[in-house]
């Protein structure tokens, strides 16, 4: 008997089987999603990160929109020119020059430089600091617990010895997490072209600013003056403010009169990964 | 057994170190700066220019929506300037700066008493109005808004909160052991306004003084209101609570006192519109006191809007020469630290705490044990030990959907908590984090 049972095994789960699989090959014609086929091309090409940088959900939605022409091909931040030339061919649409971003931190007042008026005993992050007023009397100036350090998924951040976030400008795709996770708005993207930065956020008036922190930007208008371009930096709320699509970033003029050496030139730029670990090792001078 | 609500804490009151101390006049500071926005609602346009002079009294800011409210000089002299100041809720914020010439104006002061028939319900609502009465517990809400609830919303109860459960704080108590007349006229004017029979008056257990004052004082002017001796617990004073205790009602989350029938007045606003109705005084002084152990002579003070916190420290004898200190404006549960001295007194300056030493809260913290003493204390039945991992590891979603957004911050957990985690500032971080989520996602 026991020939019996295999066969009434083998026919009963065989025959169940093929119903299943007959239905599942039914269901599969009948119910197929479309789907541009492109879109894995498209996905083999993107970083897949899901940074979030191109400000779509993830690189799936950036494949979508980019195929529908939602978004140019250089929307994504953080491929360099290498997606967009592959995306270029692949779509075959002109090549273009990728556009690299890369985060700027516009605080200069560390340990050294700003004054500190508190001692601040809570939850050591950012944004639980930004409740009370902080341990600095700058009320627009970096907290320094590194919130952004935190966010950045691209180990392009460390904070250094002076209580400031660093940049590294070779390793920061420009996603912008940092930017988004400092809850005063210190960080800003900025196209990697931009050298001319103030970095300072103090809105108060001159002598206020100058007593909270050595490197604050006191309004004394000399860079408006200074700027070759007419209107290529304006004061605006006691803060000189960049007009980057006039001010033309070929010349450090700007910053030679500036007195809290504030407005710098080309900073960001020296700050590579490798630079910053290599300044650690070195004893301080 | 005092009526009461469930859950809270029983912290040390420290409230002998200013019951006994009358409330003294502060000595007219030389400058003010009136921020314009001491209230929640809209913040003012000045009504001045620089260089112009202002009178005691004179209206400087107001703004043309309804939850709003003006703003006035506090002393005679001359607007200095127009600049952004320190904020005692933090910041900066624009605020008018006012040089005093030493003159000061004379109120009113004639017989205690309101000739209440003749005066209609609008008249008295305009003047609430004009002299930019706020809640005074605290949270400065503007009163008239409050005393203006929309047609299908029936009030039926108002209660007068001199529960002042805060530690340290003693504004509210004085003012009602020396003002008991004041203070029962103005509420009198807020039951007409509202037309409502049922009055009550919370006080807590341990304030026997002021209940009897009150008990006084009430037969000749509100004979119905009914005095109502609580359990002393914080948070008592929080309204939510305090309606719970006295009418067994319950707000319901996201919901106003107004949707159960009731408006919550604090003690200091019924004097203030007493002052308002009486001698069209407005709201340019209010009680403060000025108490911990980081401060030479704890005092209760008739202080000035406007008087900067280093002015008012100065007149009780300093503060201690200790190394570090902390200056909270209002209690320490609930109070903001401050770090600028040259903030103002503000409409919702109830007190002035310095704590000094042992007081300070030490800020290490350890694990969470999972003990449930959160859960214990809250008295808006949160899990606070819960909540605060959502609001840590950013998740918004869940944060509110247990209930985050009804958190009142009153301290409870943070005050519970036996390894000393700061729950509160996590809770803050999630409802800001909820607030964030949700402006994302409309846009």
């Amino acid at each position: 008997m026991t020939g019996d049972i295999v066969v009434i095994s083998v026919a009963s789960m065989g025959g169940i089987g093929a119903a299943l699989s007959l239905f599942l090959a039914y269901a599969d014609k009948k119910f197929k999603v479309e789907e541009d086929p492109r879109i894995e091309g498209v996905l083999q090409i993107l970083p897949n990160s899901n940074c979030g940088g191109c400000g779509q959900a993830g690189c799936r939605m950036f494949a979508e929109a980019v195929l529908v022409g939602k978004v140019p091909i250089t929307g994504c931040v953080a491929g360099g020119q290498a997606v967009v030339d592959g995306l270029a061919k692949l779509l075959g649409v002109e090549a273009q020059k990728a556009n690299k971003i890369v985060a700027v931190v516009l605080c200069h007042g560390g340990e050294k430089e700003a004054l500190k008026t508190g001692i601040y005993k809570g939850e050591k992050t950012c944004v639980a600091a930004n409740f009370t007023s902080g341990e600095k009397a700058c009320s627009y100036s970096c907290i320094g617990y590194g919130d952004c350090v935190e966010a950045c998924k691209w180990d392009a951040m460390a904070m250094n010895d002076n209580g400031l976030p660093v940049v590294f400008h070779d390793a920061c795709i420009g996603c912008g997490a940092c930017a988004r996770a400092c809850p005063r708005f210190i960080i800003e993207m900025h196209p990697i072209e931009h050298k001319l930065f103030n970095y300072c956020r103090n809105k108060d008036k001159g002598a206020v600013a100058r007593k909270v922190c050595k490197v604050s930007c006191v309004a004394c208008t000399l860079c408006v003056k200074d700027c070759p371009q007419e209107g290529g930096i304006d004061m605006i709320e006691n803060l000189a403010v960049l007009n980057y699509e006039k001010c033309l970033q070929d010349t450090d003029a700007p910053i030679k009169r500036c007195p809290t050496k504030c407005l710098l030139y080309g900073e960001e730029e020296k700050m590579t990964k490798a630079f910053y670990y290599a300044s650690l090792k070195k004893p301080a001078a | 057994m005092a009526l009461t609500f469930k859950h809270g804490i029983h912290p040390d009151y420290y409230k002998e170190l200013t019951a006994a101390k009358k409330i003294e006049k502060a000595l007219l500071p030389k400058k003010v700066a009136i921020p314009l926005q001491q209230h929640l609602g809209a913040p003012c346009q000045p009504l001045v220019k620089k260089g112009d002079a202002v009178l005691e009294g004179q209206k400087i800011g107001e703004a043309n929506t309804f939850v709003t409210s003006p703003v006035h000089s506090t002393i005679n002299g001359k607007v200095k300037e127009i600049e952004k100041h320190p904020h005692p809720v933090g910041g900066k914020v624009m605020s008018i700066i006012i040089e005093g010439d030493g003159t000061q104006k004379e109120w009113g002061n004639g017989s205690i008493g309101l000739d209440i028939e003749k005066i209609t319900i609008e008249e008295i609502r305009a003047k609430i109005k004009d002299a930019g009465i706020v809640g005074l517990g605290g949270a400065a809400f503007p009163t008239v808004v409050k005393l203006t609830p929309p047609k299908d919303k029936k009030i039926d109860a108002v209660i007068l909160n001199g529960c002042e459960c805060e530690p340290y704080l003693t504004s509210d108590h004085r003012l009602m052991l020396e003002e008991p007349e004041k203070i029962l006229w103005g509420m009198k004017a807020i039951m007409k306004v509202l037309n409502v029979n049922d009055g009550y008056i919370g006080i807590e257990k341990n304030k026997p003084d002021a209940i009897d004052a009150l008990e006084n004082a009430k037969k000749s002017i509100i004979p119905n209101l009914k005095i109502i001796a609580l359990e002393t617990k914080y948070p008592q004073g929080a309204e939510k609570m305090l309606i719970k205790a006295i009418l067994n009602r319950k707000v319901p989350v996201g919901k106003l006192p107004m949707d159960v029938g009731v408006v919550v007045q604090n003690v200091g606003t019924a004097k203030a519109v007493y002052d308002a109705i009486k001698y069209d005084k407005p709201l340019i002084e209010r009680v403060v006191t000025i108490s911990g152990n980081g401060i030479n002579e704890q005092k209760n003070l008739m202080v000035r809007i406007g008087t900067s916190f280093d002015d008012v420290l100065n007149q009780c004898g300093g503060m201690k020469k200790d190394s570090e200190k902390l200056v909270i404006m209002g209690g320490p549960m609930m109070g903001i630290a401050q770090t600028n001295l040259e903030a103002p007194v503000i409409k919702g300056t109830s007190g002035i705490t310095v704590l000094a030493g042992d007081a300070i809260r030490p800020s290490d913290y350890k694990q969470c044990i999972k003990c449930g003493g959160c859960v214990e204390a809250c008295p808006v039945n949160l899990m606070p030990y819960r909540l605060t991992d959502y609001a840590r590891f950013n998740r918004p979603d869940e944060f509110k959907a247990w209930g985050g957004l009804s958190c009142i911050e009153c301290g409870c957990c943070s005050f519970e908590c036996p390894s000393n985690r700061p729950l509160v500032q996590w809770l803050r971080v999630g409802k800001l984090r909820v607030r964030e989520a949700e402006k994302g996602s409309s846009k």
